[in-house]
């Protein structure tokens, strides 16, 4: 972090291009190793406590009316027959070369990076988290767009015009935004937009961005607004009162010192500061965001990676549960890396060691 | 400059404009809050000339540093439900500033008169260079400047105000100076659009005691080249002792001495400028010698003491005769040009100095 | 070991989003009975769960469903949920099949690929089938009595193909062994012993004993034809190749699928399905609340999962006559239970049983399972679709109410007049099973008997409740459970629970393990007829004896309010598969 005022008269700013490459390395083995960890607890949790308990993980994968034949076959298929280290280890080598599945003709091969075979669609796991990425990612990109905006748009002017109607409304707004849950809000939307008002119309869960772009959109903005609502919240809040931190900063009064206009002082001086935070925040969120919305996906039927997680939980779909939350560690390490690298450009205050 | 005949503009308000370069006539800023309304500065007038410095001092809570805010206008939220109620005149260069719309003062601000904070760390922006803030500055007031041009000005700040290797330095952040070398760039940015009117708040409170000084002759060096006129505000006399030709001394928002400064330094009238002086770290004597501190701490602003509002600190309250706690005291001319508002008859008060005070001092 | 209705359960949790009265209102309250402006308005509320609803035979259109739940699999060897057993009959046919009728005519099975209903011979124990000509897959390619053969030779892969019904394993394996098709050594992987085809048009079954339940196992999707060409193991539930109507299309998990009229099928072979519509789609959502409001506004047609509206939709379909005569909400033959353990002391004494029944408050156990529209009172244990059901009621359980006094008589009888301690058992992963033991805890408080509820996980039952050394040692007494049948006979429903021969280690369903040789004689008798009517009897007999017996108290038969659109013609309630027959539907306004 920050270090202590340095003096010499060589004071190079931040850190030399070789150090930050160093760095990035470094980060990305710890990713490596984040990632390692969270396979580790997954398969533990999934496959090392029943097997503590002596129950058989495989009965997670039939269902409770499987015969033995069944489970036999299943076993075979899914190595699950095999010690448990060396399932631990085709687990993680499955992860990096890709690994098959075989009971005598039945053969799945599942590349790199195999997350496992889907108990429900008998297809590698990985291969449906990416087809469903995008859904997911679309409506983290569309609604993090909105909520940016507008939440950091209402927190600043409420900081600017604190304790006004504006200000006061807004921060009532934004702590119902924040207190209510996506599946009231989403569901409330819905039920007002669609079936009262008529202004939209029912989704078809049918239509993509390719197939018809205009639908599409129409099938997406009850959901961007909906999850938009939530963070803009937050945002607004985090803006207004970091923004009311930042108005009185010392080196606030100095840019006002020196004459600069109203619109620079805020627009320049306090946001810059104010959006470092807020950027911060944003990242994490949206890198927590990209490993899917379960509500919001849920209650507007958006068939991405949070569908697929509450899918695999109700199905008992192992392989994908497990899957989802690889991905969805994948993008929270990331988004810490890429938020720590962002950060160091910001503030220069901030040097990568 | 328009002349004005009148020969007492400490008193008498809405006189037009003065001859001086600074006038500050009958200044009240006053703050609401839950509790009362803070008076935080209560009808303070003094006149600055051209050229020559001012030292205001007080303890913190004496109005010192509001009266500075208001002059550069810097008060947030003035006319707002819960903003200060400032009332008064301040003339600058014959422009009265008060009532000024916020544009005009605003296009003043960092070019007539600029402002020096105290605490260089915080009064930096942390995310942009030295030279940016600089040049920032300077070309707010200097649109037609180009970039370059611009930077080799701010290059030049950085070399006058003794920043070594100021071409390299110029594209470093506050962070990476010392407390020294940042106050100093701090005095660069003051001084980008050669202002006439510098006023430096506690310029060394934040600093070691062998920079301070260092500080101060930079001051005072950039005065005599630039003829600005300078308000140093301090809580300590010693800051403005060789610096400033003139010294007001504020308590609970009002001016209760003022004078030349060899004035005061030989023949303090108020009590409290006694205690001011005899807390000044003096080189001289040995540390259990040279402290009186003023007993008791600064009075509240909401409810000022009645009467005098030093008397509950004063340890000769009670020699006159009761007016310390009935009356307020009006602030007369104790010889010209050096006032003081104290009810103890001025014998009294050069006496008890003579006998009991400078001995000490 | 089967209840079809099994993963079901997981609905709970999307149900868990189901959310608020404040959503349920939608554009106006009158006449909002969904713009389609369709054949609706002169039945009645039910009319559906006994006659047929909006008769027509007017072709096109698209029928949509929606589910909240995917299908468990396309696969006829492998599907199992009631509602994929209905939609499989749009694009799976098999030798016989059930007739698209109200009432208890529709359980009577005829002849589909077959042309006739079986010759039944040596006794029961061979069956021989003649098939249909002009029959064809959806390739155009004939289907042949050894595709059939192929499709049955599936089922018995349960290594690749797990999780479908079995019955047709324990009636035709005999002792073979048989690893089926993908391990078979016989070069045309038609190594099934017991399977005949003496020509392409006939087929013929060879029991080890006659079996009156046999044909309605080859009802099931398990009995479907499959080409041996197209089969692809495991990953043939994404493209099954239709026989009937329809062919499957556009096939992704957790999605949806379409199905498209097949050319190849020819409709004078087929007296069973009228094929009206020209699409139908299937849409999976996960979001309930929503799924019935768009029942409601009429843009969807039918909800596939046929598990009742959710409470907001309900409040407003009840209070909405117009909206509440789209309903249809009959009982499935599916019962929620208590069983009476009787190696459990003092269950041992059947005074104590009679004790239980008497004591339990029925009105409590139905109101646990969600009230009147989601269950009615069961008398005894065998459900009203079922043949040999009757209204036997020998604790006037109709009533829905406890009679403390005859709980008291018989807990004196039992000798113990001041109660005792015992221990119910229930799925935390049921809530409502969790609902009904605590009712029946309160319930049996009021006579004395100190009953504590024990939870465990649904997904374990096998290994719990199913294992009867594990009941003993645990003291649970009583059993909070449900079963629902797979094919409408008494021995599809009741054999499992009461057949003493068939108690098991774990996994065990006949939880009071009752060994009755009278009970287990009858079983057999049934199993031997040939008579649908004489097996019904036999069945009438075990009922009330297990009644008799106090082996249980028979709770609610399961039921739930489903909302149709107003625009579905011959809307009608399946008594085979206790919803509507999706086969039948058509759409009035042809779109």
């Amino acid at each position: 972090m920050a270090g202590h005022p340095r003096q010499g008269a060589a004071g190079q700013p931040s850190a030399k291009p070789t150090a930050v490459l160093l760095y990035i390395f470094r980060r990305l083995l710890n990713v490596v190793v984040m990632l390692l960890v969270v396979a580790t607890i997954t398969f533990g949790i999934f496959f090392l406590v029943p097997w503590l308990q002596h129950t058989d993980p495989v009965l997670r994968y039939v269902g409770k009316n499987a015969n033995p034949v069944a489970i036999a076959g299943i076993k075979v298929k899914l190595g699950l027959d095999k010690p448990i280290y060396e399932q631990f280890w085709l687990y993680l080598k499955g992860l990096v070369a890709g690994r098959s599945y075989s009971n005598g003709p039945d053969t799945t091969w599942c590349p790199a990076p195999c997350m496992g075979i889907s108990t429900q669609t008998q297809t590698p796991v990985w291969g449906q988290l990416t087809g469903d990425f995008p859904v997911t990612a679309w409506l983290a990109a569309g609604a993090a767009t909105i909520w940016l905006v507008f939440g950091v748009g209402t927190g600043v002017l409420s900081a600017l015009r604190k304790r006004s109607v504006i200000d006061r409304a807004a921060m009532v707004t934004a702590l119902a935004g924040v207190s209510l849950p996506v599946y009231f809000t989403g569901l409330v939307a819905s039920a007002l937009f669609i079936y009262n008002l008529g202004w939209l119309p029912e989704s078809n869960p049918n239509v993509s961005l390719g197939s018809d772009p205009g639908a599409w959109l129409q099938n997406m903005l009850l959901p961007w607004i909906t999850l938009a609502f939530l963070f803009a919240a937050t945002y607004a809040r985090l803006t207004r009162a970091t923004m009311l931190d930042v108005l009185g900063e010392d080196y606030i009064r100095t840019a006002r010192a020196k004459g600069l206009g109203e619109g620079t002082v805020i627009g320049k001086h306090a946001m810059r500061a104010t959006m470092t935070p807020i950027l911060t925040v944003f990242g994490m969120d949206l890198g927590g965001l990209l490993g899917g919305a379960i509500l919001t996906e849920n209650v507007f039927n958006l068939h991405g990676l949070g569908y697929d997680a509450l899918n695999g939980i109700t199905k008992n779909d192992l392989p994908m549960i497990m899957g989802v939350t690889l991905f969805a560690a994948f993008f929270i390490v990331m988004a810490n890396l890429i938020v720590d690298l962002f950060y160091a450009v910001v503030d220069p205050r901030v040097r990568l060691a | 400059m328009t002349q004005n005949p009148s020969a007492e503009p400490l008193v008498d308000v809405g006189a037009g404009a003065p001859r001086e370069f600074l006038a500050v006539r009958d200044l009240k800023v006053h703050f609401p809050t839950d509790d009362g309304v803070v008076k935080s500065v209560d009808g303070l007038s003094f006149t600055l000339e051209r050229g020559k410095t001012l030292g205001i001092v007080g303890e913190s809570g004496s109005g010192k540093s509001v009266t500075s805010l208001s002059i550069m206008g810097l008060h947030r939220n003035v006319g707002k439900k819960l903003g200060p109620r400032i009332s008064g005149e301040i003339w600058l260069d014959g422009q009265e500033l008060v009532s000024a719309s916020k544009d005009e003062v605003r296009r003043l601000r960092g070019q007539k008169m600029a402002m020096i904070f105290q605490d260089p760390l915080t009064a930096m922006h942390p995310f942009f260079t030295v030279g940016q803030q600089i040049i920032e500055g300077y070309r707010q007031h200097h649109p037609e400047a180009k970039k370059q041009q611009a930077r080799s000005h701010a290059i030049q700040l950085l070399d006058r105000v003794g920043i070594p290797q100021p071409d390299k330095r110029v594209d470093n952040y506050p962070h990476e100076f010392s407390g020294g070398m940042r106050q100093r760039a701090m005095i660069a940015m003051a001084l980008a659009n050669d202002p006439s009117l510098l006023i430096a708040d506690e310029p060394t409170t934040a600093l070691d005691v062998t920079v301070q000084a260092q500080i101060l002759d930079l001051i005072r060096d950039l005065q005599q080249e630039f003829g600005s006129s300078v308000i140093i505000i301090t809580h300590d006399l010693g800051v403005v002792a060789e610096l400033a030709d003139d010294i007001l001394v504020m308590y609970g928002g009002k001016c209760i001495e003022k004078g030349s400064s060899a004035e005061l330094f030989t023949r303090p009238e108020h009590p409290y400028t006694w205690g001011l002086l005899g807390s000044m770290p003096r080189i001289d004597r040995d540390l259990q010698d040279r402290l009186i501190p003023v007993k008791g701490s600064p009075p509240s602003l909401i409810n000022l003491p009645s009467g005098c509002a030093f008397n509950p600190r004063c340890p000769y309250a009670d020699r006159t005769g009761g007016r310390s706690t009935a009356e307020v005291p009006e602030l007369v001319e104790v010889t010209p040009g050096h006032l003081a508002a104290c009810h103890l008859p001025a014998e009294t008060r050069q006496r008890i100095f003579a006998e009991e005070i400078a001995p000490l001092l | 070991m089967t209840t079809r209705k099994k993963a079901l359960a997981a609905v709970g949790l999307v149900g868990a989003l189901a959310l608020t009265a404040a959503c349920s209102g939608s554009k106006g309250s009158g006449g909002s009975s969904g713009g389609s402006g369709g054949g609706g308005g002169t039945h009645a509320f039910n009319a559906a769960a006994t006659s047929i609803v909006n008769p027509s035979t007017k072709k096109g259109g698209t029928l949509k469903f929606w589910s909240t739940q995917d299908v468990d699999s396309l696969d006829p060897a492998i599907g199992y949920y009631a509602f994929v057993w209905d939609l499989q009959r749009l694009y799976t046919r098999t030798l016989v099949n059930y007739p698209s009728k109200p009432g208890k005519a529709g359980l009577d099975l005829q002849p589909d690929l077959a042309e006739a209903m079986p010759t039944i011979t040596d006794g029961g124990k061979t069956y021989t089938f003649k098939l249909k000509s002009g029959i064809k897959f959806e390739d155009g390619t004939p289907i042949t009595s050894k595709d059939i053969k192929y499709g049955i030779e599936r089922v018995f892969a349960q290594d690749v193909l797990p999780n479908g019904p079995i019955y047709l394993i324990d009636d035709l394996d005999q002792g073979q062994k048989y690893p089926g098709p993908y391990k078979d050594k016989d070069k045309d992987k038609l190594g099934l012993k017991s399977v005949q085809t003496p020509d392409d048009s006939t087929i013929v079954f060879k029991l080890a004993q006659a079996n009156s339940d046999f044909l309605y196992h080859l009802a099931m999707g398990g009995g479907a034809p499959v080409e041996k060409s197209k089969d692809d193991g495991a990953s043939y539930a994404k493209h099954p190749v239709s026989s009937g109507p329809y062919k499957v299309e556009n096939y992704v998990a957790n999605k949806g699928f379409d199905m498209v009229r097949n050319p190849n099928w020819d409709a004078s072979t087929d007296k069973l399905r009228s094929a009206l519509p020209d699409k139908i789609t299937f849409t999976v959502t996960s979001n309930a609340d929503d799924l019935d409001s768009r029942l409601l506004a009429g843009s969807i047609d039918i909800d596939a999962g046929q598990r009742g509206v959710q409470t907001a939709a309900q409040g407003k379909i009840l209070t909405h006559p117009d909206l509440k005569a789209n309903t249809v909400d009959a009982p499935a033959a599916t019962i929620r239970y208590i069983s009476i353990q009787t190696k459990v002391a003092p269950f041992d004494n059947i005074n104590c049983r009679k004790a239980v029944v008497y004591a339990i408050n029925g009105t409590d156990q139905q109101t646990a399972r969600g009230g009147q529209w989601a269950g009615q009172l069961a008398t005894n244990m065998l459900p009203p679709s079922i043949p040999g059901s009757d209204k036997y009621d020998p604790y006037s359980l109709a009533a829905g109410k406890p009679d403390v006094a005859k709980a008291k008589a018989a807990l004196a009888a039992c000798g113990k007049p001041n109660g005792f301690s015992t221990t119910i058992a229930a799925r935390s992963t049921s809530p409502k099973d969790v609902k009904q033991a605590v009712a029946a805890q309160a319930a049996l408080k009021t006579v004395g008997i100190n009953a504590s509820v024990f939870q465990y996980d649904g997904s374990q039952s096998a290994s719990t409740v199913g294992a009867p050394d594990f009941m003993h040692s645990h003291n649970i007494g009583l059993n909070v459970f449900g079963w629902g049948s797979d094919y409408p006979t008494g021995s599809g429903f009741l054999r499992v629970l009461v057949d003493g021969r068939l108690i098991l280690k774990s996994g065990n369903n006949n939880y009071s393990e009752i060994n009755d040789p009278e009970i287990n004689g009858w079983i057999d008798d049934a199993a031997k007829s040939t008579d649908p009517a004489e097996a019904a009897a036999a069945y009438t007999k075990i009922n009330h004896k297990v009644m008799d017996q106090a082996l249980y108290f028979p709770g609610v038969v399961e039921q739930s309010l489903n909302y149709f659109n107003p625009r579905l013609t011959n809307v009608m309630f399946s008594q085979e598969l206790g919803m509507i027959d999706f086969s039948a539907l058509g759409l009035s306004d042809g779109k």
